[in-house]
């Protein structure tokens, strides 16, 4: 039985939660009349800015006739591609790293000078040797991994020393200790990596997408500006806002069932 | 026949900065199923020969023999326990304990079978399915042993187990831990800085001087009480305090020194 004192804190703890919830859509509430009784009463100039409305109906047209679904299909696939690839090939070099201290002291100064260069620069490159469509995914895994390899590796180096002395202590071998220590230690590394590169790897895409495709949101969003068509550039980057709270809602979940599985605290 | 023999060993570090002698002309054997503790002031290089007899560190100089076999490499007839328990957050208590079993790739239904039945001796039976978060401190360090004795090793190193606990849960563990070691019939070194816990734990004491650390001498701890006594027996016998003093007297001239 818990006590009225705790189930009155209960109560407004939860009230919080929904102000709170509350609040936020509010804000978007706002927001959208604002703009809407902005441009409808002339305050700017719905050419340059648009309009909700006209938004919700460009949004219907190009939804059900033309092919924004498709367009954000593409851009989504993408991104997800690249994410796993810098995911996977960055862990991978940040386990080399680890493996080797020669490798990785050797290499240090390259990562320093590719971390800080902008890999935008490097989008001809990619169109030249990949082509039209694959430089999109050059573009994204370029942004992305550089930054994976480098959390993946500051977390392998925070596992604590000791942890693995205690292997060595059994005899373990190194594919042990990044089997039995490494890897499930870094869970927590890896989903914050992660989140770091849904935003990442979408920018990478609409970068790529600018510079090359024939496909996609980031094509969309400059053929309309382009063409002078704002109501598809609005609508293309607020079909960019829902995929990234799509993609962040996955890897919530995937937080969720790894703080289960992991048992760790956030 | 003893069952490890250090032979004249020594060992030096070595980093680019500077050279650190750490032990030096070292000559100890330990028979079969003794209890022997290591005090000495502290850096003097208690761990560094806890990893010398495992097999993690080679001697610089000299030899060291585990049943008459030179050491070369992590033996499997070895258990070290460290200092802290570090058991793995992402495993609970019971796959934690099949660690080492697992590492040296030892059959895994035995292992388990084995640590099952070790936590219910050891009053953790409830907890084997739990998470290392929800144990205190002394029920982690009991598993720590728990996971040591799995991968059964002949002889226990022990690395200031009960250094992280308060004075009560030392005492109770200790205790325990003596009865564990001695019905198991391991051979135990432990390492510690408290001497009362020195004393009343081993067969003999062995004080180590400052760095270039030697052997300065090595106490037989004999009480008339009889032989084997428990720690708390022999806190309560009655050379007890004689001794304590003495090998006190001995450590405070080794610990002013390196100061
Ligand atoms: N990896 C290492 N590299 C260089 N020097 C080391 C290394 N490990 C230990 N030393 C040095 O060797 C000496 C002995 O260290 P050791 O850890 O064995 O001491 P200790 O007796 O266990 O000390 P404490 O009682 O504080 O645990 C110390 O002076 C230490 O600075
Ligand atoms: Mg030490």
């Amino acid at each position: 039985m818990s006590s009225p004192l705790y189930e009155k804190y209960l109560r407004i703890q939860k009230r919080k939660l929904w102000l709170i919830g509350l609040s936020r859509l509010s804000v978007l509430a706002v927001f959208l009349a604002l703009w809407e009784l902005a441009a409808g009463w002339g305050w700017v100039d719905p050419m340059l800015t648009s309009k909700p409305s006209l938004l919700l109906s460009s949004f219907r047209e190009l939804a059900f006739e033309g092919s924004l679904l498709k367009h954000t299909w593409i851009s989504g696939l993408e991104t997800v591609v690249g994410i796993a690839v810098s995911m996977l090939l960055g862990t991978a070099i940040a386990v080399l790293f680890w493996w080797s201290s020669f490798a990785s002291k050797v290499l240090e100064p390259y990562m320093v000078v590719l971390n800080a260069l902008p890999k935008v620069a490097l989008g001809p490159i990619f169109y030249i040797w990949l082509g039209d469509s694959y430089s999109i995914y050059g573009m994204a895994v370029a942004i992305s991994i550089i930054v994976t390899i480098i959390m993946v590796e500051s977390g392998f180096r925070e596992i604590s020393k000791t942890k693995l002395k205690l292997m060595e202590s059994f005899g373990a071998t190194k594919p042990q200790m990044l089997r039995m220590v490494l890897l499930p230690a870094s869970v927590p590394h890896f989903i914050a990596t992660l989140k770091v590169n849904v935003g990442l790897t979408l920018v990478g895409v609409v970068m790529g997408e600018f510079l090359s495709s024939k496909a996609g949101l980031g094509y969309l969003i400059i053929y309309g500006g382009q063409v002078f068509q704002m109501n598809l550039v609005m609508v293309s980057i607020t079909m960019l806002a829902l995929l990234s709270v799509i993609l962040y809602g996955f890897v919530h979940l995937l937080e969720r069932f790894a703080r289960k599985k992991y048992n760790y605290e956030a | 026949m003893a069952q490890i023999e250090l032979t004249d060993v020594g060992l030096s570090y070595f980093t680019l900065k500077q050279e650190t002698e750490a032990l030096r002309d070292i000559n100890l054997s330990i028979k079969h199923g003794e209890f022997i503790s290591i005090v000495g002031p502290s850096g003097c290089g208690k761990s560094t020969l806890l990893s010398l007899i495992s097999g993690m560190l080679k001697p610089t100089s000299g030899k060291i023999e585990i049943d008459g076999a030179a050491v070369s490499g992590v033996s499997p007839k070895v258990g070290y326990m460290l200092q802290h328990d570090h058991l793995f957050e992402w495993r609970n208590v019971l796959n934690n304990l099949t660690v080492g079993a697992e590492i040296r790739k030892m059959d895994r239904g035995i292992a388990k079978r084995k640590a099952l039945e070790l936590l219910e001796r050891y009053g953790l039976g409830d907890f084997a399915h739990h998470g290392p978060s929800q144990l205190s401190g002394g029920m982690r360090q009991r598993v720590a042993l728990i996971r040591t004795l799995v991968a059964e090793p002949d002889i226990l190193l022990l690395d200031e187990p009960f250094s992280a606990l308060d004075y009560q849960t030392r005492l109770t563990l200790s205790e325990e831990v003596f009865h564990i070691i001695k019905d198991q019939g391991k051979t135990a070194v432990l390492v510690t800085h408290d001497l009362s816990e020195a004393i009343s734990m081993a067969d003999r004491v062995m004080v180590m001087s400052k760095r270039p650390s030697t052997i300065s001498n090595i106490h037989e701890i004999r009480f008339d009480e009889g032989e084997g006594l428990s720690p708390w027996k022999k806190r309560e016998a009655g050379g007890y305090h004689q001794t304590f003093n003495a090998i006190w007297k001995e450590l405070e001239e080794h610990v002013v020194a390196s100061l």
